[in-house]
């Protein structure tokens, strides 16, 4: 139906919004790479001068540098956060989406409820928990309302800190995860698939482990000092507000997934003799699983980015609460040092990358497939 | 349905009572959990000044007082015109742009299409940070730094991603031999738009409309960072909270006040909100 | 359309242009917007700006002023704001910004302000500002670059003297006293011996126990590369503060300066370290008489020293609106303003013609730190941007957050050092 005029009208209607994100996203992108090369600083770009290449040195800095301890706690509670957060949302929107789908009255009600918080602004919510977390009111008296001794917690300025580990241990502790899950699956392997090729990797894998354990790490050290990092308790506070925000995220996405499921489909569970929840365990939560992909994509590079609500909770200089990109704002407009600016957010990116990218190559691989 | 209905209650009548009774008390228990600030932020913000202490925190206010309304309304007035003036051409352009796109990439598919078409969705999901450095230099070399255009072009540009997204989505469910048929009486690429696109559009409309409208009034890192002297009203809100004498009454009044805006779109039109929600994880 | 037609118009245009551009230079009084950047956004400090904002607005009522001020105490935030404008050729038509490196590191170094001796020579303040002062906001060639509005003291410790009676402290004189004795009697008591405030109010804190405990000399040493940041020394400064941090309340980070200060106040507290913005928030936000309802000393080992910031105004390379600007420096460095702004801020002005003896003016808060500033020994203040470059500034903050956490004074000082060697000058 299409002749080639029109094709080109086509072409020509979208080129547009191509050529403006393949500058702003993919040639910024770019210039952040190669400033986050350099000592590029705010003197310079003051005065015009150009910067100096240093290679990766910046990158260096960050994961060893004695000057970079706020960039490392970055990471470490973005991790944490990112999968506390995750539960939390997952767990809660999935419980939320079932009770919501035994066909309940005043439904629109409570799903108007639980995900009203959607709506708002980060800013919003930070600036409304803060003051519920402020450790000498809010929350922590909610107890007294019916006569309780008030709560103790500090909340977003709690010091205490569980799982605690060395940073100089990190190539250990990473070399102990990927041998034991690559021990793990291959050992799988061997004994499910009774396969040769993977009894010899499990054996090579213990070797490799053993030589590790043997001290071949020892002399790996990250740091010159020893630098203790772990999960700050501060960041449950984080983890309330933004999953009160979030969770009815997942509760929608769920929603949608269990209306979809078809009610014949659930009755033939039934007549088989499944109980209620036998029909959600073994018929419903099966198909909601690529909802749950889905829900952990989307909600793992909001967690990622985050940058709003702590820096409204936090005031910017609460290393507790600390993130990638409330590091990368500060050391780069306020330390006016563009290179290491760059590079945190270099980092972030990568960060998000590996998540999104497979993603959405899977998506438009299987979405083409279809086609 | 009926069967099913039917057959339910026949099953284990007691059982069946308890379980409804836990299911509605489990709901009403989570959404006074998630009503809780709600409550907390109305109370507070109308008490008075000398009101807002430790022991009666959760109480309701001994007199209403509108003190800390109009304080917060004072502070924030600015920002909410900032915002207003932001929010209502970026999201037009940004949903226009996007259904001309999704038009295109929906229904002339031109080659390439298939791997250009997720190289601008990576767009929506990179951490802003990765391009905040060019970005303010582009923009003062463009003469467009700290204004209101400039702060509405990169909106624009980094909400063409999911409006094209959720119109291509959406026309994608268009059958193709609507199309055809308008095609075979002599429309091109406009006349089909207009003709047959267009028309339909309007629920696609209201859900990117309802998405950047959120998006943007709530945005931040740009504000801050792009826009500093035409102040957004995230930016304003958070200035009142990180200075004075914490008047947590008047901070809670004007978190309100920034949310209003848009509360009553999805309290108006929360069905379309969803759907904006469930686009945004890319199949939908 | 003809000819002669096109010609008319034209002519009519170049006329109109010609009496605009007369018009415009007969009209000598400035107007239009002037945009003021400023971190001054509560207590006494935007009852400052505000007072002073009202007066220059009848001087002039053309000028339509925009107050632009960014949270955060101690500019922490404002900063980094000021930063991307000035990035982005747009820069505010004057800013607030410290005397000395946060000064001349950057925005001088980088050519970014215009020289004001011409507005310094009109108004005769070369004689009425001090020499020091005009130092620090001068450059090697003699060229001075803003218009500093007040001298602040940043080494007070403040406390109530009727609380203090009744705990049985006094007031501790060395840091050593403060944290055996004082600080566990208090603790006995269960009264907080110390309130402190977010990371910035932290560097302050250090800023006073280094100087307290290293001496002027040492202390200095730190800024012009004399003083080892690893001698036993320096690492002795982060273990005091280690001991004071275990004398302090636990929710520092939570608090701004005028919360902890604030605890001092309601007797929650008994000391706090703070500048003498400190004084404005007691004066004016809590409306407490100087001598009974709060006092002050110089922070412990610190007597006979003036730890000094100032916070000045300038004309950015590139103003929209330079005429307002001078307009409003000269006006700012007057003894009118001056005395209209610093009793409000809690500071001393800066322009020496000011009414400083009038006591209804500056009352006994102001006397004292006067005699102090003219007698005493002065040093630069870290926390506010004296001696040591924006970059510096933002990593320390850096180390002080991290030593809150980890207390590690040994790898604060060689973190510090490290710093130092990068962006000292």
């Amino acid at each position: 139906m299409h002749n080639r005029r029109d094709r080109l009208i086509a072409v020509l209607m979208v080129l547009p919004s191509i050529v403006l994100l393949a500058i702003f996203v993919y040639g910024f992108i770019a210039i952040t790479a190669q400033t986050s090369m350099t000592d590029s600083n705010a003197m310079q770009r003051l005065s015009r001068l150009p910067a100096n290449f240093i290679g990766l040195q910046n990158y260096t800095d960050l994961f060893s540098g004695p000057l970079d301890t706020r960039f490392r706690v970055g990471i470490v509670n973005t991790v944490f956060f990112t999968a506390i957060f995750i539960t939390v949302c997952l767990v809660l929107g999935m419980l939320l989406a079932v009770l919501l789908d035994q066909k309940i009255r005043g439904e629109s009600v409570f799903r108007t409820i639980f995900l009203f918080p959607m709506a708002l602004s980060f800013v919003v919510t930070g600036v409304v928990w803060k003051w519920l977390f402020n450790p000498n009111s809010g929350i922590n008296y909610l107890p007294t309302v019916i006569g309780l001794p008030p709560a103790q917690f500090r909340w977003f300025i709690s010091e205490d800190r569980i799982l605690e580990f060395n940073w100089q241990d990190l190539p250990t502790i990473l070399a102990v995860i990927a041998l034991s899950a690559a021990a793990m699956f291959t050992l799988w392997f061997a004994v499910k698939r009774k396969s040769r090729p993977a009894i010899y990797g499990f054996v090579i894998v213990m070797i490799l482990s053993f030589l590790i354990f043997s001290g071949a790490t020892g002399s790996m050290n990250a740091l010159p000092n020893p630098e203790q990092h772990g999960f700050n308790l501060a960041l449950i506070a984080v983890v309330v507000a933004a999953g009160w925000q979030m969770c009815g995220y997942t509760m929608a996405m769920y929603l949608a997934g269990l209306r979809g499921v078809s009610e014949e489909l659930r009755e033939a569970a039934r007549v088989d003799g499944a109980s209620e929840f036998g029909v959600y365990r073994h018929v419903v939560f099966p198909l909601l699983a690529p909802i749950t992909l889905s829900a952990i994509i989307i909600l793992g590079h909001i967690s990622l980015k985050i940058f709003d609500l702590v820096y409204v909770m936090g005031g910017g200089d609460n290393l507790r609460i600390d993130m990638p990109g409330l590091n990368m704002f500060f050391e780069t407009f306020r330390g006016q040092n563009f290179g290491r600016g760059a590079a945190i957010a270099m980092v972030m990116l990568l960060l998000v990358a590996v998540v999104i990218v497979p993603y959405l190559v899977n998506s438009f691989r299987s979405e083409a497939k279809r086609s | 349905m009926t069967a099913t209905a039917a057959s339910v209650p026949a099953r284990r009548p007691t059982n069946r009572l308890w379980s409804r009774i836990l299911v509605y008390a489990l709901l009403v228990f989570f959404s006074v959990l998630f009503l809780l600030p709600v409550y907390m932020v109305i109370v507070t913000s109308f008490k008075g000044t000398a009101e807002v202490n430790i022991s009666t925190m959760w109480q309701f206010p001994q007199a209403l007082s509108f003190d800390a309304w109009r304080t917060a309304y004072e502070r924030l007035a600015p920002g909410l015109t900032n915002s207003f003036l932001l929010v209502v051409p970026a999201t037009v352009i940004s949903a226009v742009l996007g259904s001309l796109n999704g038009y295109v990439l929906s229904k002339w598919k031109f080659p390439g299409a298939n791997i250009i078409f997720p190289l601008m969705l990576f767009g929506m999901f990179i951490p802003y940070q990765a391009i905040l450095i060019p970005l303010v230099q582009f923009m003062s070399s463009v003469g467009l730094f700290n204004s209101l255009p400039g702060l509405i072009l990169v909106h624009v540009v980094y909400g063409l991603p999911i409006t094209t997204l959720i119109f291509r989505n959406y026309y994608a469910e268009v059958p193709d031999e609507l199309l055809e048929a308008a095609a075979i009486d002599g429309a091109g690429f406009f006349g089909l738009y207009m003709k047959i696109v267009l028309p339909i559009s309007l629920p696609g409309f209201v859900v990117v409309i309802i998405w950047q409208f959120t998006q943007i009034w709530n945005e931040f890192l740009f504000a801050v960072t792009v826009a500093q002297n035409t102040p957004m009203v995230t930016v304003a809100l958070q200035n009142l909270s990180g200075s004075q004498i914490v008047q947590w009454n008047v901070q809670m009044a004007a978190a309100f006040l920034a949310a209003v805006p848009t509360l009553i779109v999805y309290v108006l039109l929360g069905r379309y909100f969803i759907r904006g929600l469930l686009a945004g994880s890319v199949k939908g | 359309m003809k000819r002669s037609s096109i010609l008319a118009l034209l002519l009519i245009a170049v006329l109109a242009l010609g009496f605009a551009g007369l018009a415009s230079a007969q009209d000598a009084a400035p107007s239009g917007d002037l945009e003021i950047f400023s971190w001054w956004t509560g207590g006494g400090e935007a009852a400052g700006l505000e007072a002073l904002i009202a007066r220059f607005s009848e001087m002039y009522p053309d000028i339509n002023v925009i107050n632009a001020a960014v949270a955060g105490g101690s500019g922490v935030n404002a900063r980094a704001v000021l930063t991307t404008r000035m990035l982005g050729g747009d820069p505010p038509d004057t800013f607030q910004v410290h005397a000395g490196e946060e000064l001349n590191a950057l925005w001088v170094a980088a050519g970014l302000m215009q020289p004001l001796n011409d507005i310094y020579e009109a108004n005769g303040w070369m004689e009425q500002f001090p020499q020091g002062l005009l130092d620090l906001i001068s450059d090697d060639a003699g060229n001075i670059y803003v218009v500093p509005v007040n001298i602040h003291r940043s080494n007070v410790m403040w406390y109530v003297p009727a609380n203090l009676e009744a705990w049985g402290v006094t007031v501790p004189t060395s840091w050593d006293e403060f944290v055996n004795t004082t600080c566990p009697a208090l603790q006995a008591a269960d009264i907080t011996p110390i309130s402190i405030g977010e990371n910035w109010t932290q560097v302050h804190l250090w800023e006073s126990i280094a100087l307290g405990t290293l001496g002027v000399e040492a202390y200095n040493g730190l800024w012009d590369g004399t003083t080892n940041w690893t001698s036993p020394e320096v690492v002795h400064t982060f273990e005091v503060l280690g001991q004071v941090y275990d004398c302090a309340n636990d929710d520092m980070n939570a608090l701004t300066w005028q919360d902890a200060s604030q605890r001092v106040a309601n007797g929650e507290a008994a000391f706090n370290i703070m500048g003498d913005w400190a004084a404005g928030y007691f004066l004016v936000d809590l409306a407490l008489e100087p001598g009974t309802g709060f006092a002050w000393a110089p922070s412990p080992g610190t007597d006979g020293v003036f730890m000094m910031l100032s916070d000045t105004f300038g004309l950015p390379v590139g103003a929209p609106n330079p005429g307002a600007v001078e307009a409003w420096l000269s006006f700012l460095g007057s003894a009118e303003a001056q005395d209209l702004f610093n009793p409000v801020k809690g500071s001393l002005p800066a322009n020496t013609t000011a009414d400083i003896s009038n006591p209804d003016l500056y009352n006994a808060y102001f006397q004292s730190a006067y005699e102090d500033w003219t007698t005493n020994e002065i040093v630069g203040s870290l926390a506010h941007g004296l001696v040591a470059s924006p970059a510096f500034s933002n990593g320390f903050s850096n180390i002080i957050a991290t030593f809150q956490s980890d207390r590690d004074a040994n790898n604060a000082a060689v973190t510090a050092a490290t710093l130092a060697l990068q962006t000292l000058r």
